[in-house]
């Protein structure tokens, strides 16, 4: 039986955290991978925070923000991007598959769109195995 | 060491059924520094409250989780209540384990389980480290802005002008009156349009509390509720307004030609122009994207001089205009003259335009005979290109078959899934006037079904199946263009089950509401989101339908979805007694979940200046140097510094990293 990979998510408050509301909404169904910590802003996401989730043994990571042009805050979401792209680097550097980390803009319309993302997701992280450092089953127990 | 109370929520069944309540609460016990567990069928309920309440008034806890639906919704509810109980309402966090887990988890209910045990103990990591916080106060301009000068925007503005605020009403055009003006009559009464609209255009215009603003468009806002500060841009006119006396001649004398907005482009206007008969304020534009700088006559530049008597050689609409009003000297600036306007609240009442009929290929657009609905209205209207009278666009011959097509582009997953809504009442009212005044004509209907939901609709609907219209319940596949400019309607119907064609002089799309094109860049101003169908988005479906996330900022009409005139006008009154608000209480309060710097840790490297979408930050200086500063009522707690900041010096409240890097913790346990 394939394992039930942990997620931590970022989600921003104003579009992905409430697209995931929206998912519930529509009960759109999707695997309890995901646990999501809410932000203001993808743009208060720290890339600290994406390795110390790795370090910690999460399976994946997911920044979720709003679309370019949506961001609440005019342009957290293109800072969340740059800060990003430096980070998958890092990521790989620190010797785990960039692919752990994703980072994807979800408005708070598209509930399905939160759905599919988390499923698509779960299925890779499956694909790829637990996080090397857990060694265990994803939850780590 | 924090006390934390857990109280997890039953929902009902929402998260019972799935989730085991039960032994979440057992786990939520064994978690750090909880020191009481408790469930409840509905915490948001008055016993769910106060049995928190009760936790806090003993001083068994001093930090509260409540696992239940969402904070975007609930949070505020749990806050007022431990603030009433007397515990700073910032020492409050919610757990997510309803919309984010037994509503999409309903297939797994172990694998639920064990997730909102992990959302449990990331909501507790995080109110462990929560610190008390101080709501802070602004005081108010009290002053209104409405966007969007129809049905909606009027209603909204003249009632915030009677509740005695100073209202400032927005409209791109050079007259209010919106959509609602091009109609004929509305349903369900056949109250001629104009005859109800106009009065209250008047009423807006006169009114002293309410500053009307035409052929004017906001440029950008800036600001936060209360203290809305909005750039107002006016197109030029050319004309002077304050000598105008809206007599026309200009447009008489006009040469150039352009189709006519008003009449949905069945007939032509002048460049020098009136809106419409009925126009309100009643002020000639010269619309500079159509002038052809008649009489050598360039925009801009002084006029050329006579060689023999020394008078200046003006244009014809110079010349024509008997008070003086039309300068053309003026220097053409695309960017009109801006206006800036304080404000404590805004109404974006933006309305609504169709869909072309080009957008549908089957349905033989290129035929001058196939019109959209709104067409119809302005041929059948006394203020319309033929006066009132029914006349096909081809030869200006009366038509003997008129067809009906609704949902063209509505309840269609090619275009817009949505129903538009007001389309089936407004065909069934064309239909209605065009047989009472032309008996003989044969009108048939084409309904996927006909929504008829108002008050007084069905009524009306299945009175007009008493007067010989044919109503066809099935869609119509296509048209073809016959030779003589007739049509061929191929259709099918449904009750009997057959494939109907026939031909039809005169074919009417009831094509789709959208959101007007522009009010995309509008959102984008004033922070606007968008919902699915590309409508503004409202704060809630249900309970917040005039609110949206950005405080003090409020929609009313078609902007938000399709509407008829009764839901609008309800909707807009809504709008204006929630945007009145927070001029009534003369203060807003600001969240303290904003960032700011610690001096003493702070390096002074100005990273964090640059970044901030506010301009919020400054270098002040001080005996150790630069050290940045965050001037807190421009701040709106992004946070975006506080992740820049290279020092750690900045720290956004609510969301520190010491929260975050617990609720990670938990979650990776």
């Amino acid at each position: 039986m394939s394992f039930m990979p942990n997620i931590v998510g970022f989600a921003c408050q104003w579009c992905t955290y409430a697209g995931a509301d929206l998912a519930g909404n529509l009960r759109a169904k999707y695997p309890p991978s995901i646990k999501l910590i809410k932000v203001p802003c993808s743009g208060r996401v720290e890339p600290e925070y994406v390795l110390e989730a790795l370090a910690n043994g999460a399976d994946g990571v997911l920044i979720g923000g709003c679309h370019f042009g949506d961001c609440h805050y005019k342009t957290g979401n293109y800072k969340a991007a740059n800060r990003m792209k430096i980070l998958k680097k890092l990521i790989e550097d620190a010797g785990f598959d960039s692919r752990r980390f994703r980072l994807e803009w979800i408005s708070g319309a598209e509930g399905y769109r939160f759905a599919e993302v988390v499923e698509e997701f779960t299925k890779e992280l499956q694909e790829l195995g637990p996080n090397p450092l857990k060694g265990g089953n994803g939850n780590g127990k | 060491m924090a006390k934390v109370g857990v109280y997890v929520c039953h929902c009902g069944s929402n998260i019972a059924g799935v989730v085991d309540v039960a032994a979440v609460r057992d786990y939520a016990e064994t978690l750090p520094d909880v020191v009481i567990a408790r469930k409840d069928l509905f915490m948001c309920s008055d016993s769910g409250q106060e049995m928190v309440k009760q936790d806090v008034r003993d001083g068994v806890v001093d930090r509260v989780v409540v696992a239940a639906c969402t904070p975007r919704t609930h949070e505020p509810i749990f806050r007022a209540a431990i603030e009433k109980a007397g515990l700073n309402k910032y020492l409050f966090e919610m757990a997510n384990i309803r919309d984010q887990d037994s509503w999409v988890h309903g297939h797994d209910h172990e694998g639920a389980t064990e997730k909102a045990k992990l959302i449990v103990a990331s909501a507790v990591a995080k109110a462990r480290n929560l610190e008390p916080l101080e709501d802070k106060f602004t005081p108010v301009t009290d002053a209104a802005l409405v966007v969007g000068g129809g049905i909606g925007g009027i209603s909204a503005a003249l009632e915030l002008a009677n509740m005695g605020h100073k209202t400032y009403l927005l409209e791109k055009k050079p007259s209010i009156g919106g959509v609602m003006a091009q109609l004929d009559k509305t349903f369900p009464t056949n109250d001629c349009s104009a005859c109800i609209l106009t009065p209250m255009m008047v009423e807006a215009y006169n009114h002293p509390n309410i500053e009307t603003m035409t052929y004017s468009e906001v440029d950008d806002v800036e600001g936060y509720i209360g203290n809305f500060t909005v750039k107002v841009r006016r197109k030029q006119t050319y004309v002077d307004w304050n000598k105008c006396t809206g007599c026309g001649d200009c447009a008489s004398k006009c040469p150039s030609k352009t189709p006519d907005e008003f009449n949905a482009g069945l007939s032509d206007r002048r460049a020098a122009f009136i809106m419409f008969p009925q126009a309100v304020p009643k002020k000639a534009v010269i619309d500079i994207d159509h002038c052809i700088n008649c009489g050598g006559r360039e925009i801009g530049t002084e006029p050329k001089v006579n060689q023999k008597t020394g008078n200046p050689i003006l244009a014809p609409c110079e010349r024509a205009c008997p008070a003086d009003a039309i300068n053309r000297s003026i220097a053409h600036d695309p960017k009109g003259s801006i206006t800036e306007i304080e404000v404590g609240s805004i109404v974006v009442a933006t309305g609504y335009q169709v869909m072309e009929k080009d957008w549908f290929k089957e349905m033989a657009p290129a035929s001058p005979n196939v019109i959209t609905a709104l067409q119809l209205e302005r041929i059948i209207s006394a203020t319309g290109p033929s006066e009132g009278k029914l006349l096909r666009p081809s030869d200006n011959e009366k038509p003997h078959t008129i067809t009906f097509v609704s949902c063209m582009g509505s309840r269609d997953e090619n275009f817009h899934t949505y129903c538009s809504r007001f389309c089936c009442m407004y065909m069934i009212k064309q239909a209605r006037l065009l047989k009472e005044k032309y008996p003989q004509l044969t009108i048939n209907m084409h309904f996927i079904d006909v929504r008829a939901f108002g008050k007084g609709y069905e009524e009306y609907y299945t009175g007009a199946r008493t007067m010989g219209i044919n109503f066809f319940k099935g869609k119509v596949g296509g048209l073809e263009m016959l030779p003589d400019d007739k049509l061929r309607v191929l259709a099918y119907d449904m009750e009997s089950a057959t494939n109907i064609e026939y031909e039809s002089d005169l074919v009417v799309l009831a094509t789709a509401v959208e959101l007007p094109k522009d009010s995309v860049g509008l959102a984008q101003k004033l922070g606007l989101q968008f919902c699915g169908n590309n409508f503004f988005r409202e704060l809630h479906p249900k309970l917040g339908p005039v609110e949206t996330a950005v405080q003090g900022l409020f929609v009313a009409g078609c902007c938000q979805g399709p509407k008829d005139i009764p839901d609008t006008v309800a909707q807009a009154k809504g709008a204006a007694a929630a945007a009145a608000v927070p001029l009534a209480q003369g203060k807003v309060k600001i969240e303290p979940i904003i960032s700011e710097v610690n001096p003493d840790i702070c390096s002074g490297c100005g990273i964090c200046v640059p970044l901030c979408p506010y301009n919020a930050i400054s270098m002040k200086p001080t005996a150790d140097g630069p050290r940045a500063e965050i001037e807190m009522s421009a701040c709106k707690g992004c946070g975006v510094c506080t992740s820049a900041c290279p020092s750690g010096a900045i720290v956004l409240h609510g969301y520190e990293e010491s929260q975050i890097f617990a609720q990670i913790q938990a979650l990776t346990a």
